[in-house]
């Protein structure tokens, strides 16, 4: 149950996404959404749609999972429209009061609705559900190498969040059995109001602090004991390298690019 | 291959020594267990072996290397790997086999050794199958493989193990103790392990008690634990076999006291009562 948080929402498989080396599908994935903003007109949004579509069915996701991704930020994307709806100017098609919809503020919202939308499921399907946490920090990681050389400390921070992760599901563990065992002794998390509830969890938040403290130290003697020296000599069980795969979407992405920036800048 | 000498710790000197004068000598492919009650001061002494604790009095010497020596300190954790109770806390990655290459990536092996090294590790201690599964997924016993597997990976020569199986279940224990009496065997990797459980030091070709930081016993597991009643001054249990011949010879009943394991105990109680019926009839 809350174990399953731990893992993100990667969805484990070896589709030709899955596969693809994780420091392209970050770069591709900022330039979705630099292309995405540039996307204007029914042609070259219809081109974003088309290429969301590839994405989708060749991840073998499914677009059940896709439209799970949207559903949580259906509020915003509800709001941000609607706001848009009334706030362009253009022919007026209804007005009351102050408020008044124009056929443009209509087309407006439509697109931006679509653009949240097709941004939220562009980037789930390519970084969350298809690259593995692990795969994910080790493409940080070697994206911004070149950062090194101003100081910036990559690889700790790369190790942080490696060891972040490996964490997650130790200490959902041990969250679940102080719970129980301060339950068992009478602790009431359930009832009561917010503050109530929120002074609830002290109990709970004090051992669970000391533990991690205590498995940071014990941590810490481990990565020691195991000749842990930062980056200095470090070489790596796998080594990202770009494969033909790779070679193939970067060539797809750059005409799908031409493709939705020509439409959307040059002709509308 | 490890030397202690007149080893003394103290962690600050305000504070009463924990380790009073330690003279140790670990021989190379030796299975050596070290036993002691709480607070006896055999982690003290466990965590000097590969200089996470640097001696306050004395030396410690690992093949000749001074722990204090800071320019050997890598070769001397390389040397001496160690393995700590806690599975949980030692496993620095997600999946299995990333973790046992964590060691051999610090030592900055190159790549096609590191994969030859982990697979190896992982057949050595039987989790190869389990190598690409996350290791939150797996039971203590199998944690704990792993992280003796991580430390195999660096090839070194002497691995210490502070009471590798105190968090596992049985089954867990016999797993993990199965893996280090293998890597023992068939690597030649020496092995000191810091236990409280009696019977896992009955296996051991050598066995020292620590008491109060100072060497109580030292020598087989046969004649350390035929000292039954020195062990209860130490606050230590002894093997069930090894109580019960003590309780039995203390009330006067002739029996012959060098009892270590279950089948002995059960030979000297047959021949113990045969000879009864014997005189009876």
């Amino acid at each position: 149950m809350l174990k399953d948080i731990s893992l993100g929402q990667y969805i484990p498989g070896t589709s030709v996404i899955h596969r693809m080396d994780p420091r392209l599908k970050i770069v591709l994935t900022l330039a979705y959404i630099v292309v995405l903003f540039m996307a204007k007109g029914p042609l070259s949004y219809g081109l974003v749609l088309l290429t969301l579509g590839l994405i989708i069915v060749l991840s073998r996701i499914g677009v059940r999972f896709v439209l799970r991704s949207v559903r949580p930020l259906l509020f915003i994307i509800l709001f941000t429209a609607v706001l848009n709806m009334f706030h362009v100017d253009g022919d007026v098609l209804w007005s009351w009061w102050i408020l008044k919809i124009t056929r443009q503020g209509i087309e407006t919202a439509i697109y931006m609705a679509l653009r949240i939308a097709m941004l939220i499921s562009g980037t789930f399907v390519l970084l969350n559900y298809t690259t593995s946490p692990i795969m994910l920090t080790d493409g940080i990681e070697q994206l911004l190498g070149p950062l090194k050389r101003i100081h910036v400390p990559v690889h700790e921070l790369a190790m942080m969040m490696t060891i972040a992760l490996r964490f997650i599901p130790t200490l959902i563990e041990e969250t679940d059995k102080i719970m129980s065992a301060q339950k068992a002794r009478g602790a009431d998390f359930e009832t009561g109001n917010v503050i109530r509830r929120a002074k609830a969890l002290i109990p709970m938040l004090v051992p669970l602090f000391v533990s991690a403290f205590r498995r940071a130290d014990e941590l810490a003697v481990a990565m020691e004991c195991r000749c842990y020296r930062g980056s200095e000599g470090r070489t790596r069980l796998r080594t990202l390298k770009l494969q033909g795969l790779d070679y193939v979407a970067i060539a797809i992405a750059a005409v799908l690019a031409a493709g939705i920036i020509t439409l959307g800048v040059v002709l509308p | 291959m490890i030397e202690t000498k007149d080893l003394r710790f103290r962690y600050s000197d305000t504070l009463p020594f924990v380790l009073e004068g330690l003279n140790v000598t670990i021989k190379r492919g030796s299975f050596v267990a070290i036993l002691g009650h709480n607070g006896s001061g055999k982690s003290t002494f466990a965590k000097h072996l590969n200089a996470i604790l640097l001696p306050s009095g004395g030396k410690v010497l690992v093949d000749g290397m001074d722990t204090v020596d800071e320019d050997r300190l890598y070769d001397i954790r390389q040397h001496v790997g160690m393995v700590f109770q806690n599975p949980d806390n030692q496993i620095v990655a997600t999946l299995v086999e990333e973790d046992v290459a964590f060691g051999p990536e610090n030592l900055g092996v190159p790549q096609k050794e590191i994969r030859v090294r982990v697979d190896e590790a992982l057949r050595a201690v039987g989790m190869y199958d389990f190598r690409d599964r996350a290791t939150y997924q797996l039971s203590g016993g199998q944690k704990q493989r792993v992280a003796i597997a991580g430390i195999i990976a660096m090839r070194p020569r002497c691995v210490v193990l502070d009471e590798p199986t105190a968090m596992l279940d049985p089954v867990g224990r016999r797993e993990v103790m199965r893996a280090i009496h293998d890597m023992n065997r068939t690597l030649g990797i020496t092995v000191v392990l810091i236990t409280h459980h009696m019977n896992e030091a009955v296996d051991a070709d050598r066995v020292l008690v620590i008491d109060h930081g100072k060497l109580l016993l030292d020598g087989t597991p046969r004649e350390v634990f035929s000292q039954a009643e020195t062990l209860y001054r130490a606050d230590l249990a002894v093997p069930q076999p090894v109580e019960l011949i003590y309780a039995l010879r203390r009330d006067g009943v002739d029996i012959p006291g060098d009892v270590l394991t279950v089948d002995e105990c059960a030979e000297a109680l047959y021949h113990l009562l045969k000879s009864r019926t014997n005189t009876r009839g």
